[in-house]
């Protein structure tokens, strides 16, 4: 090592220069967030994975891992597939709006899908949750514009409570985010390239499917994962959505701590959903790493 | 017809069903807010006013408290995100750190699992401290994704920053101090604005973790909106969830003139 030469003694006053080469005051700027990150995330992230794998005596024990999966093994079950599908339903729509807004032909079209399409962005789940609630209802707004629209007689009316209406929320309130991603990436794209496969001949959706949408898969994927992760801890959309079971991992926990003081069994359903979301990571991954790999 | 105006048929018709999808549960949410007499089957109330609203707003009724509180929390959520953040910000854009991907990747992490299993363990932490049930508790919590949002968009604010302006600066003879409060700051100060509405924002509306560390006594705004809703009072969860709405349409319609496409490619770079 270079630095205990004496001609660079006054260097090492910093033992973490002398260590790294680096900046002491680029770690020191950075420790106080560093440590606030620790406390709220590190040590809680800890708990949670300890408790799920210890009994009551604090023994290792996978007791807690029977009852998630004796008890609310369709709840698991049910989690995963709709936190999937909603995530496939809004991959697929961003596309087809992103897709629209960079080929649509008419600009005022596109102007307005363009307006129209980003509102429910921030708007809290707590909220979308509440507009669902009535909107989805037998007697809701939906139910009475298909009646007025000759759609639907009030007698074939259902509610819409339940597993989806929980898609429906989440769709209608991530949808905006995906998009936004996705046609930000589609912007930035070279022109000529969709411009030659036009000239071609090719329709609209085969350029979107066959040119754009192999060159926005990683942005695209991101945005999804991100999706995947947020849907994943929503707590108040199937609190209010789905009044009995089969319900969301979450609304589980909050039951398991809420009822029984039982942070053990929530503490395994939360190691589940953790699995989850580093299996949709993992395949994240994989595929970002074959891409770079096939990259020129 | 012209086949120029025939083409408005499908266009016609796809935007106004995406019309109808995007507006129709906020329109609806909007008749419940206002509704006075709503009986089913009939499709529109039978009597509208501000009976309710006169309620929810009355001087002594739980709105006002829970709106201060909300906006309490929040402005203190940003002033720890921030302080925070912008030393960290700049130290990630600027100063040589070790490992700068992993750092990087360490402030993505709290975004890249389920939050709720970690807010109920925070809640138990708190517990044992005595923070359960209280502001700063809250407001803690609230820091945890605030900092991630904050940390993220000032690393690349100041990454966004012309580094010739500080040579510049520092040739001419200001120091290091003098240099970053008087250039770098300052060129990076619109960013900094948008993560502190970001964070404004995220703090306003959280839910999941105000559920569980702010129960018995902290009751935010979407506290009170979901209480409302699973106690059958449609119109007062509208009308809390209404108010709710306002800033973040508000800050749907001007957030691309806060994130400058320069910056916003400066993300995670």
């Amino acid at each position: 090592m270079s630095a205990t030469f004496p001609s660079e003694a006054p260097r090492s006053a910093w033992p973490i220069r002398r260590l790294t080469g680096a900046d002491p005051w680029g770690l020191l700027l950075l420790a106080p967030s560093l440590l606030l990150l620790l406390a709220l995330f590190g040590v809680p992230a800890v708990y949670s994975v300890v408790g799920a794998f210890a009994d009551k005596d604090g023994k290792p024990s996978l007791a807690h891992f029977r009852i998630a999966f004796g008890v609310y093994g369709h709840d698991v079950f049910f989690t995963a597939w709709l936190v999937t599908l909603s995530v496939l339903v809004i991959a697929a729509g961003a596309v087809l709006i992103g897709g629209y807004l960079i080929l649509g032909s008419n600009r005022t079209a596109v102007r307005l899908l363009a307006w129209l399409y980003r509102w429910p962005l921030f708007v809290p789940m707590v909220c979308a949750a509440q507009m669902m609630r009535s909107f989805l209802a037998r007697n809701g707004m939906l139910n009475n514009a298909l009646e007025a629209a000759d759609v639907l007689t009030p007698m074939h009316a259902v509610s819409l409570l339940d597993w989806r209406g929980v898609l429906i929320t989440f769709v209608w309130k991530q949808l905006p985010f995906v998009t936004l991603m996705v046609a930000g990436a589609m912007a930035a794209l070279d022109r000529s390239m969709i411009e030659a496969a036009r000239d071609l001949g090719a329709g609209r959706l085969r350029v979107l499917l066959g040119v754009v949408l192999p060159l926005v898969r990683g942005p695209l994927l991101v945005a999804c994962v991100l999706t995947f992760v947020t849907l994943m801890s929503v707590l108040s959309v199937p609190i209010m959505l789905t009044a009995d079971s089969p319900t969301m991992i979450t609304v589980d926990m909050a039951y398991r701590i809420n009822t029984f003081g039982d942070y053990g069994t929530a503490d395994a359903l939360g190691v589940i959903s953790y699995a989850m979301t580093m299996l949709v990571g993992w395949i994240y991954l994989r595929h970002a790493a074959r891409e770079r790999v096939l990259a020129p | 017809m012209s086949t120029a105006a025939l083409r408005w048929v499908p266009r016609g018709l796809g935007l106004g069903l995406l019309a109808f999808a995007v507006f129709g549960p906020i329109g609806n949410l909007v008749l419940w807010a206002f509704a006075e007499r709503w009986y089913f089957p009939h499709a529109l109330p039978s009597q509208y006013g501000f009976a309710f609203w006169a309620r929810v707003f009355a001087p002594r009724a739980d709105a006002w408290g829970s709106l201060f509180l909300s906006l309490q929390i929040a402005v203190l959520t940003v002033a720890i995100s921030l302080l925070l953040a912008v030393p960290a910000g700049y130290a990630l854009a600027r100063r040589s750190v070790p490992a700068r991907g992993v750092l990087l990747l360490i402030f993505l992490l709290p975004q890249a699992f389920p939050s709720l299993p970690i807010y109920m363990n925070i809640a138990r932490l708190f517990y044992g401290v005595g923070l359960n049930g209280t502001v700063p508790g809250v407001v803690l919590v609230h820091s945890l994704h605030g900092l991630v949002l904050a940390v993220w968009i000032a690393a690349a604010a100041f990454a966004a920053v012309d580094r010739q302006q500080e040579e510049a600066a520092r040739d001419l003879g200001a120091g290091p101090l003098r240099s970053f409060f008087t250039v770098t700051l300052p060129a990076a100060l619109p960013g900094l604005l948008a993560s502190a509405i970001f964070v404004f924002l995220d703090s306003l509306d959280e839910f999941t973790g105000t559920y569980f560390v702010g129960v018995p006594d902290i009751t935010t705004m979407p506290l009170l909106m979901f209480h409302a809703a699973m106690g059958g009072d449609y119109q007062i969860a509208s009308i809390t969830a209404l108010i709710l709405l306002l800033p973040s349409f508000a800050f749907m319609l001007v957030i691309e003139r806060f994130l400058s496409a320069d910056v916003l490619a400066k993300v995670g770079g």
